[in-house]
Parts: structure tokens; sequence; C-alpha cells
């Protein structure tokens, strides 16, 4: 379990306890935080659950990108280099504390 | 103006199946998708994964089960109208006359909408700016190359679509290509390519910096761009670019009147009826208590909306469930002697 804080472009803070082995994706959906819209439901096939990590050193500590997400990271709405697809971000206790940054839009 | 029993908006699994049901039980219809192929987001999105849940198959690729259903729904020779879009919607009496972005109308009692997450559209500029000259100087889609010759083009972009583009245009214009990493998504040999142009001067290849703002007076002149250190630059443009992949938008679904609960159509489970007579919704779109995004119960929604269309289509006659393997009624519409 970690706790996991959303933060909506226009500042509106949401947090959650979602549980280990959801994504971060999946966390946000299943308590209703908007922002994330999460088109393709997981696939890594669309970019619509762009998130910013604006700590750098959260950034750092993250699991490194699998091959793709950076290629669907191009086609996401202003992507910057802190930028994550939260449905790869799995969920486990060393993620308790992660506060990720939503974009301006999705599509 | 075509004259039919339902028009279906989506060729995805769920649109085509539908197509299906509808030839089983003596219904015409009419299938419009925006894409240019048929499939839905099993084609563009996802053609060489694996599925594993459709049953009785164990395993297939998006590409395989469109192939499939395609082959299924052959014998009735419904039309496709592909690279369209139905964009206006009109109840007259008892029919909807229904307009698409081409121009071709159609007369029907019933639509059925299997539009996935919505239509298929480039992603754009996030740049105001860019807005005022959308169509005119900044493209998402290349329709006359020619207009290019010896102009200065900004390309943004890392996939195939902007590669090639770079690749193509740099033989006629000045071409610059600006992407926001280092490293680039298309096929090796077009990377390859770009960077032999950028290495005998042939293109200008710019990364890590993405587009800030377009100028101009009138016609465009420039365009900016910035990185994310904080360093701007302004190259002259004719023509500015984007390729970006595509998203998925609602459009003009939003503008039909319908009950929306975020971007899903709410419907109710008997025949997948929208809160609009005659409009029915399947598939990812549509929304109930339970509701489960999976290819098979689209097929379900499917099946049953074929039958909430038959009311519509045939006041004067009374439905009748037939099996396929039974039926000489159905086996007649499916051509298989028996």
């Amino acid at each position: 379990m970690a706790k996991i804080k959303y933060i909506e472009f226009n500042g509106t803070e949401h947090e959650a306890d979602v549980t280990n082995g959801l994504s971060v994706m999946e966390g946000a959906i299943q308590n209703d935080i908007p922002g994330i819209d999460a088109d393709c439901g997981g696939g890594m096939s669309c970019a619509t659950c762009h998130v910013y990590i604006n700590d750098d050193e959260w950034f750092k500590k993250l699991p490194e990108k699998e091959m793709g997400e950076d290629d669907m990271l191009d086609q996401a709405f202003e992507p910057k280099y802190n930028s994550r697809l939260s449905c790869q971000l799995i969920v486990s206790d060393d993620l308790d504390g992660l506060t990720v940054h939503m974009p301006e839009k999705q599509v | 103006m075509i004259k039919t029993d339902v028009v279906i908006i989506g060729a995805g699994p769920t649109g085509l199946f539908c197509a299906h049901q509808l030839g089983i039980i003596g219904l015409k219809c009419e299938i419009v998708d925006n894409l240019d192929k048929i499939g839905g987001q099993c084609i563009e999105l996802y053609p060489d994964k694996p599925i594993y849940d459709i049953p009785a198959v164990p395993i297939c690729t998006g590409e395989e089960l469109t192939n499939n259903l395609i082959e299924q729904i052959k014998p009735f020779k419904f039309n496709f109208h592909l690279s369209d879009r139905v964009q206006e919607l009109k109840n007259e009496k008892n029919k909807w006359l229904v307009k698409t972005l081409n121009g071709k109308e159609f007369e029907t009692p019933n639509i059925i909408i299997a539009g996935g997450v919505g239509s298929f559209e480039p992603r754009k500029f996030p740049t105001k700016s860019a807005e005022k000259y959308d169509g005119k100087s900044v493209l998402y889609s290349i329709k006359d190359k020619t207009i290019f010759k010896d102009k200065s083009v900004v390309i943004f972009g890392g996939g195939d679509s902007a590669l090639d583009w770079a690749i193509e245009l740099s033989n006629s214009s000045k071409v610059t290509l600006v992407h926001r990493r280092d490293e680039f998504r298309g096929v090796p040999a077009s990377v390859q390519k770009i960077k032999e142009l950028s290495d005998n001067k042939t293109i200008d290849l710019i990364t890590k910096y993405s587009i800030k703002d377009v100028n101009g007076n009138g016609s465009l002149e420039s365009v900016e761009i910035k990185s994310e250190t904080g360093e701007s630059k302004i190259i002259k443009a004719d023509y500015v670019l984007g390729f970006f992949g595509l998203i998925m938008q609602l459009g003009p679904i939003a503008d039909w009147g319908l009950n929306l609960n975020k971007k899903t159509i709410p419907v109710n489970t008997e025949n997948f009826e929208t809160n609009k007579k005659g409009i029915f919704a399947i598939g990812d779109i549509c929304t109930y208590p339970g509701k489960l995004k999976l290819i098979l119960s689209g097929f379900h929604e499917g099946a049953l909306a074929a039958r909430g269309c038959f009311k519509y289509a045939r006041p004067d006659e009374k439905y009748r469930f037939e099996f396929t393997t039974a039926s000489s009624t159905i086996k007649d519409r499916l051509g298989v002697k028996e």
C-alpha cells in the first residue's frame, strides 16, 4: 500500500491509498480522480495517462522506463524530461509518498 | 441520399460483429469510420499485440481478429465509408438524416454508435497561436507535397511520419526537423538517413526542443522553439508540420443531444438504446452498471442492439429468433448451401 498524491493542473490535490500491484493510473481511475484519461486502459498505447514527476529525487527513484514508454510520450500533450506514463508506474511500498502532477490536458 | 436500415458509426470489432448480427436478421447497414482502414483500435493501436480473451480463440492479434470479422460479414456485402466521419444528425418523423464530413447523406431509422473512445484525430500543437494557421500553413497531414517546393518547412516529431516527410521534402525544400529528445522512434533505416542528411547539412536537425509559438502577420513567418532548460530559437518557416500520432476524441458525437457520462454514453441493457429513440451505443463508448470494456461485451451488446433496430426498421413485421445452425433463411442470407 502506498499513499499517492495526484495534483491536477489547476492545483487541486487528491490523495489515495493505492494497493500494491496496481498502477498509479489505476489508483486515479478507481478513486475517480480527474485528469487522467487512460483511453487504452493501461496498454501503453495512447499517452493519455501522462503525468509529471516534479520532484527530481522521486523521478530518479522510480523504476526506469521500459522500451516504448518514451515513444508513447512523444505523442503526449506537452511532454517534458520528467514525464511518465502513470500506467507504467506500478505501486509498491517504495512509492509511498509519491506526488504526480497532471498536465493541462491529456488529449 | 442512401436509404438503409442502420448506420453504424465505427468499424472496430464491435461495429463489425454488430453488422454481422444485422445481416443475420435480414437488415441492411452502412458503416462509417474516420480511419482509412477497417478495424478501429485493434488495427490502429495494437495490430500485432496478442489478445487472449476472445471466446473460443485462445490467442489472436488485433489484425487477425479484424480480418476474421471482415471475412465473417462478407456474405452481406455491406458498404464501408472510410476516412469519413458522421458529422450531423437530424431527426425527421421516424427517420434520422445523417450527414458526413465528406458530404455523404443517409436516411435511416437506426444509428448504432460503436465509436470506441471516439474518432482518431491527429494530435495538434499545444500552442494557441498555431490554431490561426491550422489547415493553411500549420499542417498535421500532407495531401499535396508540391506546395512545399522551395519553401522553408519546420517538421516536429520523432516517429516515422516526421522522419519520412523530412527525408522526402529535403529534396526540394529547406527542412528543419525538431524533436523533443535525442532518440527517434522511426525505423532504423530512416533514423540513419536523417543523421546522414543532418551531417551533410541537407537538413537542420534540432533535438531537445519543442514548439513555443508561431509568428506571422497574416501569413506564417517563423516558429519559435524552446528547450527545457529555457533557451529559445526562432526559425524562419513558411510551413510548420506536426506529427505526434493520433489521439481519440469524442468529436461531433458530443453535439447530438445524447446523455454523456464523462466520455461515454449511458444506455439501457435490454437493447443498448440511448436517451434518443433509434440511436444505440455499443462497445467501449457505452456505459451501464457493470459495464466491462471487453471485446466480447461489445459483441453481446451488438447482438442485442441489432434486434433493437429491427422494430424501427420493420415496424410491421414481428422479429423471430432463429439459430444459424437451423434456419434456412439465415443460411440463404449467408449464401451457404445446405
